[in-house]
């Protein structure tokens, strides 16, 4: 009886949370002075890693391909459009724009694990490419850089 | 009493997977024994629920069952709790016990073998049969026992797992090197589990679909026993071979498979497992409102 009281708790405990996860999330505004730090991890890049070609960039379907893992894997963090969440900063700014598709596969395959961003290298490199041939559709939103300046 | 509490347990498992509606998609492993380096996704919570049945010589077949809630904490930690029990048939159904379970990724980036720590509290009766692990001398014989005196025996154990992982042009290669001890005045045990996976498929389509075979991830696993510290070896221990396949549901439902196979006499003849998990995004942000009222 002792251990069916205890199952019941703690998957009541869990249960209950669980139900607050149905209502949707509020949009969140960036975090910038977070993101500007985050951003300054692509200028780590090793050389060797941000010359690497993106073997994807003539595939028609990589983009769409990205679009597709981004949703599934990327959104919770990054918002709907890349724009940013608290938990996440925005990848439609320069820093991430203007940087070589070598740097943010770099990113994608070794993370920012002290900063929260996850070692996606268990997605194949082929889909980490089209993860990065997405990203770079995205552009620069103007409204996001012009936050960042002031 | 037994049936009941087999039967609630199985529904709550059930009920709370069925509730758990914003669901993220996850690349999952697709071993059940052996770990590789990847963690869970900060602030996501995965709910699993695993099967095992097994063959049982001189003695009734079983069927082990374990609820599995695993959250990331941070990008670097994984903390893991597990409900386990077992129905022997033509004996009865038993709560088995309880784990708590933490992977801790020391290393800042992704090198050619990936070392996780693994750190993790039992606390089971002697009926446990979910075979997450073989240790130690642990044989088919130890089945045996009939429940009501197996689950007499209590047991207090540590285990730690050095896991080595590496990824190699879509392969996962994983090995676990396994020490664990039972608190009371007993010999530390030793055990290993070895595994290899690849996705079907390593370019994503463009379109989501269920069927497509970057969804679907193959392998086989290995793992047994290596004796303990006083008869250290392969000799009187168990091992299996296991081949395995997940097929990760862009609805962010995870399924697995896996038909096991003794390798020894030592070892139960078949294993059948099989698992669902679903993974829920922003777990760690929903309880943070839960008790501040807001974020």
């Amino acid at each position: 009886m002792k251990e069916f009281v205890i199952v019941l708790t703690i998957v009541g405990v869990l249960l209950g949370p669980s139900h607050i996860l149905g209502q949707s999330e509020k949009p969140v505004a960036p975090n910038y002075k977070a993101d500007a730090l985050v951003y300054t991890e692509l200028a780590k890049v090793p050389d060797k890693a941000k010359a690497k070609r993106n073997p994807m960039e003539n595939d028609l379907n990589a983009v769409a391909a990205g679009q597709n893992l981004f949703e599934q894997h990327c959104v919770e963090c990054h918002g709907s459009g890349g724009q940013g969440t608290k938990k996440a900063p925005g990848l439609r700014v320069e820093e991430v724009q203007n940087a070589p598709p070598g740097a943010i596969f770099w990113i994608l395959t070794n993370g920012v694990v002290r900063r929260g961003m996850p070692v996606w290298s268990k997605l194949p490199e082929p889909q980490r490419w089209q993860l990065v041939s997405f990203i770079k559709s995205l552009g620069t939103s103007p409204k996001t850089t012009e936050k960042m300046l002031d | 009493m037994t049936f009941r509490l087999h039967l609630a347990f199985s529904a709550a498992c059930f009920l709370l997977l069925l509730a758990l509606c914003d669901a993220g998609h996850a690349q999952e492993s697709p071993y059940i024994v052996t770990y590789d380096h990847y963690l869970e996704e900060p602030g996501n919570l995965e709910v699993e629920y695993f099967s095992t049945f097994g063959t049982q010589r001189g003695g009734n077949d079983f069927h082990a069952f374990w609820a599995e809630f695993e959250y990331g904490a941070t990008a670097w930690w994984t903390t893991e709790l597990y409900l386990d029990g077992q129905t022997t048939f033509q004996d009865s159904t038993v709560f088995t016990g309880l784990r708590f379970e933490n992977r801790i990724r020391p290393l800042k980036r992704e090198h050619f073998i990936n070392p996780v720590l693994y750190f993790e509290y039992e606390r089971k009766s002697g009926a446990d049969k979910i075979l997450k692990e073989v240790e130690g001398h642990d044989v088919e014989l130890d089945f045996l026992v009939p429940n009501a005196e197996a689950r007499k025996e209590h047991n207090h154990e540590l285990e730690f797992k050095l896991i080595l992982s590496s990824t190699v042009k879509g392969w996962n290669f994983a090995e676990n090197i396994i020490a664990s001890k039972n608190l009371s005045n007993n010999p530390w045990e030793f055990g290993y589990a070895l595994g290899a996976s690849r996705p079907l498929a390593l370019k994503a389509s463009a379109k989501r679909c269920s069927f497509c075979r970057e969804n679907f991830i193959a392998g086989v696993e290995m793992f047994g026993g290596l004796g303990d510290r006083h008869s250290f070896g392969l000799s009187n221990t168990s091992h299996y071979v296991a081949p395995v396949v997940d097929w990760n549901l862009p609805s962010g439902w995870t399924l697995r498979l896996s038909p096991g196979f003794g390798l020894n006499n030592n070892s139960h003849a078949f294993l059948l497992r099989w698992s669902v998990s679903r993974e829920i995004t922003g777990f760690g942000a929903a309880v943070n409102r839960l008790f501040r009222g807001h974020q």
